[in-house]
């Protein structure tokens, strides 16, 4: 996983609450068998109405996403981390996460940045006012600004060091090979074995 | 002084440290063929080997045709993907075909791999449904698929608890799935985000583990990471017998075990609400999540009705989606589809309580009707009930296991702007197929509404 320390660009107002991995990467496109390749799945049934902002050339080139609420619930296809990667997207700000969804997110070292509803709002309006409005997402500080906006959100010290180091967990976790063995060692003996 | 789910928690630490998350142990990893190629694949170019293929199980259910028809060949490929990738890996793996096939969350209970007091992940959200025998299970992604089949552990931030507590005597024609519509449309699609939901109170402890099993499921559907129930002696009738049940004095010391895994009396929740169940109804969801829902008595509501901005645009939205009008009453919307089948609702407990209802009636000309038993076995069950020739008789499609209508993934979709009542979980904008709308509803209220051709309760049919 690569490390994240910042992301800079141009965003992309989508401004809607409760947006589910369904619309994110429709279940179609789960029948591939790679981690890439999803661009064109991206919000596929939304896209068809020219209307939809991505579709809108003034956002082309977004490489932040503003959401509303509960931004990614329902299913939980890394998928959709794929999608909006693939698109040119490092980042999604809104005012709240489905759980499985910032995992997911956190595990691609994609940042899902958590901010106050009302500064959420701010940038949405700023970034409709003028499209070409840059955001600055640091990790590192976990601040996010752009113009005269400016506030910080809520990312826990692992989460942020993961994103910042572009850990591997798996080496990582096996670093403690002893733990897990002392731990299996343990188990009752009742519990189920796959046959 | 501590809940269900934190004894299940302590129980399952491998290593905790300031600063990090805990590193938690899996006692059950299911996998099934959409969400597992890319972490197989990643295991494959690291040259990692599954640590515990004994604490694996692996099935098709989501992307597989139910009927005798083969999958068209994208979907072939998955399909052998998991087959190979079980082989290679040395993981039991229940393919199209064999006797134990089915929706994955259906078949661990059914051979009672699901036990109280355990961990379980898997790379599918409704893993939650597992929590209806007391087990601490979570969905998670193909990066932590790969994680825990490596390692057999995974990281996790400790959840928050919330107790839903439903007391009193469900009205008749009411389901379980009405008791967790209700909840989802009292706390809404987030109102459990962060946390584990503990479903308790008399109306619960009545259910059957089937009932609990629905319950459990939609916690995703409320935002939950996971929903459980505490393990009482209808979990331990239920799970003994099966085939990988704990047997002779080791189930002895199991009910023990299991039995201490209750909530204290004086722990506490971060979060509580109480549902008084004589107030609950069948419900039917007008929109597109989970928690646009109204009781079958009542109207479409008017989104100039809700007060905040995000309800109403969502509101207004989700009835043009559903080509709607505020004010309709909900048994006076036509269907053009019923699913019966789903995670939700596809165990021989719902078979039985749709059949009751079709006994002896047809459906609704030119509707189509499908039923989808949850496994193999659940079909084979109903099929010794002659269940089968019930639905048959009626004018529904009986199927194989599997997915099927819920997803949108294999060949059972709607077509676009076709109208469903579903008993699965999710109503999200082309959930079922591109362009298809979909009402959430029980067996009962499924089965009756494909006989009248719109939403009906049993009892309103002659």
């Amino acid at each position: 996983m690569d490390p994240v320390r910042r992301v800079a660009g141009r965003a992309l107002p989508l401004a809607r609450a409760n947006v589910d991995t369904d619309q994110i990467i429709p279940s179609h496109w789960l029948k591939r068998l790679e981690r890439t390749g999803y661009a064109a799945g991206l919000f596929e049934a939304w896209r068809r109405d020219p209307s939809f902002v991505l579709n809108d050339p003034r956002y082309r080139g977004a490489s932040v996403l503003l959401a509303g609420p509960n931004f990614g619930c329902g299913s939980s296809r890394e998928h959709a981390v794929w999608a909006l990667r693939d698109a040119g997207f490092r980042a999604v700000i809104a005012p709240s996460f489905a759980d499985i969804f910032r995992s997911n997110a956190l595990a691609n070292g994609f940042v899902p940045v958590e901010l106050d509803a009302r500064l959420v709002e701010d940038l949405i309006e700023a970034v409709r006012m003028d499209p070409s409005t840059e955001i600055v997402v640091d990790v590192d500080r976990r601040t996010v600004a752009a113009g005269t906006i400016a506030g910080s959100f809520a990312l826990d010290d692992y989460a942020r060091t993961r994103l910042l180091e572009g850990l591997d967990d798996i080496a990582l976790t096996l670093r403690h090979d002893a733990a897990i063995a002392a731990y299996e060692a343990k188990r009752p003996e009742w519990l189920p074995r796959v046959r | 002084m501590s809940t269900l789910s934190e004894k299940i928690w302590e129980r399952h630490v491998v290593r905790r440290a300031a600063g990090e998350p805990d590193l938690l142990y899996v006692d059950l990893h299911l996998v099934h063929e959409v969400t597992s190629p890319q972490a197989f694949e990643g295991l494959r170019a690291a040259k990692r080997p599954v640590r515990r293929p004994d604490l694996v199980l692996a099935t098709m259910d989501h992307n597989v045709p139910t009927n005798d028809q083969r999958p068209e060949e994208i979907s072939a490929r998955q399909i052998d993907a998991m087959a190979r990738n079980a082989r290679e890996f040395g993981i039991r793996c229940y393919p199209t075909g064999d006797p134990e096939q089915g929706i994955v969350h259906v078949i661990s209970p059914q051979i009672g791999l699901t036990q109280p007091g355990m961990t379980i992940v898997c790379g599918d959200s409704h893993t939650s449904t597992h929590g209806a025998l007391g087990a601490l299970a979570w969905g998670i992604g193909t990066s932590e698929i790969e994680h825990v089949l490596a390692t057999q552990t995974i990281w996790q931030t400790r959840p928050g608890t919330m107790a839903i507590t439903v007391n009193g005597e469900l009205p008749a024609e009411c389901a379980a799935k009405d008791v967790i519509l209700g909840i989802i449309a009292r706390i809404g699609t987030a109102g459990g985000n962060g946390t584990v939901i503990e479903y308790r109170g008399s109306t619960i402890r009545a259910l059957s583990i089937e009932g609990r099993m629905t319950v459990c499921n939609m916690s995703i559907e409320a935002g939950a990471r996971a929903g459980i129930v505490a393990p009482d002696d209808t979990t331990f009738a239920w799970l003994e017998g099966r085939p990988y049940a704990p047997k002779d004095e080791l189930w002895e010391r199991a009910v023990d075990e299991w039995r201490a895994l209750a909530t204290d009396a004086d722990a506490a929740f971060d979060r509580e609400v109480t549902i008084d169940a004589t107030t609950l109804r069948p419900y039917v969801t007008w929109g597109t999540n989970p928690s646009q829902s109204v009781t079958i008595d009542q109207r479409v509501p008017d989104p100039e009705s809700y007060r905040e901005d995000g309800q109403r645009d969502s509101a207004s939205r989700a009835l043009r989606y559903q080509d709607l009008r505020a004010g309709t009453p909900v048994r006076d919307i036509a269907v053009d589809a019923v699913f019966i089948g789903s995670c939700t609702n596809a165990r021989l407990e719902d078979l039985r309580a749709a059949g009751e209802v079709l006994r002896g009636r047809h459906i609704k000309r030119g509707l189509r009707a499908l039923v989808v038993p949850g496994s193999m076995r659940v079909k084979k069950d109903a099929e010794r009930e002659g269940l089968d020739r019930v639905f048959r008789e009626a004018g529904f499609e009986w199927r194989d296991a599997g997915c099927s209508m819920c997803l949108g993934m294999n060949p059972d979709i709607l077509r676009p702007g076709e109208r469903c009542a579903s008993t699965s979980n999710r109503n999200f904008e082309g959930r079922q197929g591109p362009g298809g709308r979909t009402h959430l509803v029980s067996p009962a209220v499924a089965a009756a509404t494909a006989v009248a051709g719109h939403f009906a309760l049993p009892s309103d049919l002659s």
